[in-house]
C-alpha cells in the first residue's frame, strides 16, 4: 500500500491505493443491470450512456447505497460486495467520495462544517476535522467561501464544494454522478477545465458518470459506453470516438455509423444491412497497419458528416469511389455549419458551411447525390 | 404578497392598465362578501363579549381568590410535561411513520391519528378501560404496584398525552415526509450512522416543524377538557387544569369563569403570535 497522496499523518487518513474491481449483477423491478468495471488507482473512467443506461444504478451500487444481486466489488484489498458470501459493506463504512449531481450540500451547516462533517461523524474532534476541512477548501481554491451556507453559493462553488467534501472524507474510490449537469454552459467550460486537475490529485481509482461525450473525453483516461444495463464499448477516448460500436455512440461523437458485412476485402466492399453499399479504405493509425478482415465478417463502418459531399446533380466521374442518391429529409443550422439529413441507401447526416448551401439551394423532399473517398469511410469488426 | 402576484402578469402594461387589472382582482362580489361578514361576526362576537363583559375591576381580586393560580400552574406544568413526553416518543414514531415502507405503516398511522377526531370524552372513556383500575393495563400496575394512574395528576398528563400528541406527530411526520432523504445518503457515504445522520442531519432540517409541532401539543394539552375530566377527574390542586377551573366556576361564580377564561385567551393568542408564520401564512396547510 502507498501512502495518502495529500501526504498527512493525521488520524483517519487510509492508503488510497487500491484498484478497484467490480463485477457486478444489480436486478431492480424490470431493470438488470450487468457491468465489469477495473479502474486502476490514479485512473479515471468515465461511463458514458443515455438515459435509464443504469450508470446511476451502477454508482449508487459501488457507493453501497444500493446492494447487487450478483457479483463482487473489491477496492485494494477490501472487498465492499460479495453476493457470493453476503458480504455488504454499508456505505458508511466504504470509504467512497460520492459527489451527487445534485450536490446535496446539507442546508443547515456552513460549507467548511460540510466539508468536515465526514471526518467529525467518524470520530474526529471538531477542530481537527474543520482544520482537515479548511486545508481541503485551501487546496482546491476556495478557501474563501468557508463561513458561507449553501443557499449563498453559485452553481459552480456548490459543485466544488461538494468534491471537496467527498475529497475531505479520505475516500478509497471518488464517485461523481454527473458532475457538471446542473451547471449553466459557461460555468460548465470554467469547471471541466479544472476539474481535471482536482481529479489528478486524488491517488485512487475514480469513477464518473455522464451522458456527455465531451464530459467524458475530457475528465477521463479511459471510457465504459453503458447501453440497457450493458456495456457496449470499453477503451481510450480517442478510440471510442473514432470507432463507435453502437448508434447511440456514433450519434454522440457524431459520425454517421452503419452495419454490414464485408463482401470483398480486395475493395474494401462492405454490403449493409439496411440497403446500400459502402467502400472503405480508411483505417485507424492506431491499427499500427491494415488489417483487412475476412470477407463476411460482421463490420461496422463510420463516416464524419464532414467527409460527404452533397450535389443537386449527378456529379461528374470523380475520385469518390462511394455515389448514392437520396432526398433532403431535413436541415438544422449549427453554429458554424448546416446539417443536411438525407434519406438515401444508406441514411446519411452531411455537413456544410452555410455559404454552400446558399449555393445548393437545398429544400426538404429535394432529390441530391452524395459522395464519399473510400479513404474517408472506416471499417472496423463490430464487436461482440 | 397577493397585491405582488396580482401584478406579475401585468408586468410590462401601463401603470392604469395596471390598476385596473388589480382592482378587478379585488373587488369583492357581495354574494361572497356578505356570507364572510356574518362569519366574521360570528366568530368575533363571543371574544368581544368576553371583554365588554369581564370584570376588569374585580380581576386581581378574583384570581387570587379562586383557585385560578393553582390551575394554572398545574396546567402549565402538566401541559410541558405532555409536550416533552410527546417529543420523546412522537418524534421516533414520526420517523417511522414517515420512512417506513411496511405497508402496515399506512394502518398505523391512520390509528395513530385517530385521538385528532375521536371525540375527547370519548378518549377518556377508553384510556379508562386501558389504565383504568380495572383496566386492561391498568389491572396488571394496580396488581404489582399498587399504584392506579386515574384521578391523579398523572392522569391529567396520559389524557392529554394521548389528545395532544398526534398533533405532534402528525406535523413532524409531514417535515420528515418531505425532507430530502437525498440528503441523508449524502451523510451515509460520508460515513454517518443512522442515529447520527438522524441526530446531526435529518433533526435540524426538520427543527422548525418540530417547534411548531410542540406548540400546538402545548396549546392543544393546555386547553384538554373532554379527555382529562373523564379520566382524571376535577379536583382542585390535582387534576383541575384550567378548563376544568373555567367548568366548575361556571356554575358557581360566573364572573370567576370569564376572568379564568380571559387568562386562556391570552396564552392562546401568545401560541398564535408564536406560530404566525408558520400557520397564518396564506395557502399554509398543517
Amino acid at each position: 500500500m502507498t501512502a495518502p497522496s495529500d501526504g498527512h499523518p493525521a488520524y483517519g487518513t487510509l492508503p488510497a491505493g487500491g484498484a478497484l474491481r467490480a463485477d457486478v449483477g444489480v436486478v431492480r423491478g424490470g431493470f438488470d443491470l450487468e457491468v465489469r468495471a477495473d479502474v486502476r488507482a490514479g485512473e479515471i473512467l468515465a461511463v458514458l450512456g443515455p438515459n435509464g443506461a443504469g450508470k446511476s444504478t451502477l454508482l449508487r451500487a459501488l457507493a453501497g447505497l444500493l446492494p447487487v444481486s450478483r457479483g463482487r466489488v473489491t477496492v485494494g484489498d477490501q472487498t465492499w460486495d460479495d453476493a457470493d458470501r453476503g458480504t455488504f459493506v454499508p456505505a458508511a463504512d466504504r470509504r467512497v467520495g460520492l459527489v451527487f449531481q445534485d450536490y446535496r450540500l446539507f442546508p443547515h451547516l456552513t460549507v467548511l462544517d460540510n466539508v468536515a462533517f465526514s471526518r467529525h461523524v467518524r470520530g474526529g474532534r471538531r477542530p481537527d476535522a474543520r482544520a482537515h476541512g479548511l486545508e481541503v477548501l485551501g487546496r482546491l481554491g476556495i478557501s474563501e467561501l468557508a463561513a458561507r451556507r449553501p443557499g449563498q453559493l453559485s452553481g459552480g462553488q456548490a459543485q466544488r464544494v461538494a468534491l471537496a467534501r467527498a475529497l475531505a472524507s479520505d475516500p478509497r474510490l471518488l464517485l461523481l454522478d454527473e458532475p457538471l449537469a446542473a451547471l449553466d454552459a459557461r460555468t460548465r467550460l470554467e469547471i471541466r477545465t479544472e476539474l481535471r486537475g482536482y481529479l489528478a490529485t486524488f491517488g485512487g481509482p475514480t469513477l464518473v458518470v455522464t451522458h456527455d461525450p465531451l464530459e467524458a473525453m475530457v475528465l477521463a483516461d479511459r471510457i465504459l459506453v453503458l447501453e440497457g444495463g450493458r456495456a457496449v464499448q470499453e477503451g481510450v477516448p480517442a478510440a471510442v470516438a473514432r470507432r463507435p460500436a453502437t448508434e447511440y455512440v456514433a450519434r454522440l461523437v457524431g459520425l454517421n455509423l452503419y452495419r454490414g458485412a464485408m463482401t470483398d476485402r480486395s475493395t474494401g466492399r462492405v454490403d449493409l444491412d439496411d440497403g446500400g453499399r459502402l467502400f472503405a479504405a480508411g483505417h485507424d493509425p492506431d491499427d499500427g497497419g491494415h488489417v483487412v478482415p475476412l470477407p463476411a465478417t460482421r463490420m461496422l463502418v463510420a463516416v464524419a458528416p464532414t467527409a460527404i459531399s452533397i450535389y443537386t446533380r449527378s456529379p461528374d466521374a470523380g475520385s469518390a469511389r462511394n455515389v448514392w442518391t437520396g432526398t433532403v429529409a431535413g436541415l438544422e443550422l449549427l453554429t458554424d455549419r448546416v446539417r443536411v439529413a438525407v434519406d438515401g441507401t444508406p441514411d446519411a447526416i452531411v455537413d456544410i458551411t452555410p455559404a454552400a448551401l446558399a449555393d445548393l439551394e437545398l429544400r426538404t423532399g429535394q432529390q441530391v447525390w452524395l459522395t464519399a473517398k473510400a479513404t474517408e469511410v472506416t471499417a472496423y469488426p463490430a464487436p461482440g | 404578497m397577493t397585491a405582488d402576484g396580482d401584478q406579475e402578469p401585468a408586468r410590462g402594461r401601463s401603470p392604469s392598465a395596471v390598476r385596473a387589472v388589480t382592482d378587478a382582482g379585488r373587488r369583492t362580489p357581495w354574494p361572497l362578501g356578505v356570507p364572510a361578514a356574518v362569519a366574521v361576526a360570528f366568530l368575533l362576537l363571543p371574544l368581544v363579549g368576553m371583554f365588554v363583559l369581564a370584570p376588569w375591576r374585580d380581576l386581581p381580586r378574583i384570581l387570587a381568590e379562586t383557585q385560578a393560580v393553582e390551575a394554572l400552574r398545574l396546567s402549565l406544568v402538566t401541559a410541558s410535561v405532555t409536550t416533552v413526553i410527546s417529543v420523546v416518543v412522537g418524534v421516533p414514531l414520526a420517523w417511522v411513520l414517515a420512512r417506513s415502507r411496511a405497508r402496515a405503516v399506512r394502518l398505523l398511522r391512520a390509528l395513530v391519528t385517530l385521538p385528532l377526531v375521536l371525540p375527547p370524552v370519548v378518549g377518556g372513556v377508553a384510556l379508562l378501560l386501558a389504565y383504568g383500575r380495572n383496566g386492561i393495563a391498568g389491572r396488571w400496575l394496580y396488581d404489582w404496584t399498587g399504584y392506579q394512574i386515574p384521578f391523579t395528576t398523572a392522569a391529567v398528563v396520559v389524557a392529554q398525552t394521548f389528545v395532544a400528541m398526534p398533533f405532534l406527530v402528525v406535523t413532524v411526520e409531514g417535515a420528515l415526509r418531505s425532507a430530502d432523504a437525498g440528503l441523508e445518503e449524502a451523510a451515509a457515504t460520508l460515513g454517518a450512522r443512522p442515529v447520527t445522520t438522524f441526530r446531526r442531519v435529518t433533526l435540524p432540517l426538520v427543527a422548525p416543524s418540530l417547534a411548531a409541532g410542540a406548540v400546538l401539543c402545548w396549546a392543544r394539552a393546555l386547553g384538554e377538557f373532554g379527555a382529562t375530566i373523564t379520566f382524571a377527574g376535577n379536583l382542585p390542586g390535582v387534576t383541575q387544569a384550567m378548563p376544568s377551573a373555567v367548568y366548575r366556576a361556571f356554575e358557581t361564580d360566573p364572573p370567576a369563569a370569564v376572568a379564568l377564561s380571559l387568562v386562556l385567551l391570552t396564552v392562546s393568542v401568545a401560541v398564535l403570535v408564536l406560530l404566525r408564520d408558520r400557520w397564518l401564512r396564506p395557502g399554509a396547510g398543517l
